[in-house]
């Protein structure tokens, strides 16, 4: 039953990125470029999307328990540290390259798309390669500990 | 600054970023998790005991999303304006700084502006500039 309800929420994220325009990579980039011909419309993503979660954020702060019984777990790190700046610069070259970033490419592979397959996979490598730095260094970062989302 | 009305589209925008923000508003009420993509798909990595079936559930519904929309009208594939070698680099650096930096659009962009935090707002401004100025330099510098 939970886990029909998770698949049912990342159908509803899906539908919801699609009808946003945020799947559509030209689409993004007509919103990074604001020297071009800028498209806004993706600010009004944010801020519906905004508008409808924080009211949820909210309640879940005062919560233990999630409504099925859960824990409700969270970011445990407040601090703006240079691994959050340097990934978050890093992520939006990416980002801003493609226009593509990791919702949409999740979503993307429904449709086959070679160059969407392309880029979950170089994705996916992005991933297993932080993993492999951060076991090199660990005193960077502590494992596991700083995840927001 | 010129504004392209053309495809500006406010409406479906605010709708489409309502059902991402439902989405992720009912995933940390019912499930106790953040909607994240990069952290959902990333904690897969290296998965932990009993923390991977929600994951996998979320991620599949993310992927059926298309071939649901397709029982109603045959939704618009992506249409990729780079080539395959930019396109391999964009993922292993979204992927990478995603990681990096605990968190993408909807991680800190929805997730955590949603619950007012400096340091998702802090990530956010940050993405967001280096996007910019990666489109800047690649559609007004080089060309």
């Amino acid at each position: 039953m939970r886990l029909a309800i998770t698949f049912a929420l990342g159908l509803i994220f899906g539908c919801g990125l699609y009808l946003a325009g945020m799947t559509d990579p030209g689409k993004v980039l007509g919103f990074l470029d604001l020297a071009g011909l800028w498209d806004p419309s993706l600010a009004f993503v944010m801020g519906g999307a905004i508008l409808i979660a924080l009211p949820a954020f909210r309640l879940a702060a005062k919560r233990r328990q999630s409504y099925l019984g859960c824990a409700i777990s969270g970011p445990s790190s407040r601090k703006i540290d240079p691994a959050l700046l340097a990934g978050a610069g890093v992520f939006g070259v990416g980002w801003g390259l493609a226009g593509v970033c990791p919702g949409p490419a999740v979503f993307n592979l429904g449709f086959l798309d070679p160059k969407a397959i392309v880029f979950f996979a170089a994705m996916v490598a992005g991933f297993g390669v932080e993993r492999i730095l951060l076991f090199l260094s660990p005193p960077a970062r502590p494992a596991a500990i700083v995840q927001d989302g | 600054m010129q504004i392209d009305w053309a495809h500006f589209s406010p409406a479906s925008g605010v709708a489409g970023g309502a059902m991402i923000g439902l989405s992720a508003g009912l995933t940390i009420l019912l499930i106790g998790r953040v909607a994240g993509i990069s952290g959902v798909l990333g904690g897969l990595v290296q998965p932990r005991r009993g923390d991977w079936d929600w994951r996998v559930a979320f991620l599949l519904g993310l992927v059926a999303a298309p071939l649901i929309i397709g029982l109603a009208k045959a939704p618009t594939p992506p249409d990729f304006d780079a080539g395959y070698g930019t396109i391999a680099a964009a993922g292993l650096l979204v992927g990478f700084g995603s990681r990096l930096g605990a968190g993408c659009t909807s991680g800190h962009g929805v997730c955590g502006l949603s619950r007012l935090s400096l340091r998702s707002l802090a990530a956010t401004i940050m993405f967001m500039a280096s996007a910019m100025a990666t489109v800047f330099l690649i559609r007004h510098v080089f060309n």
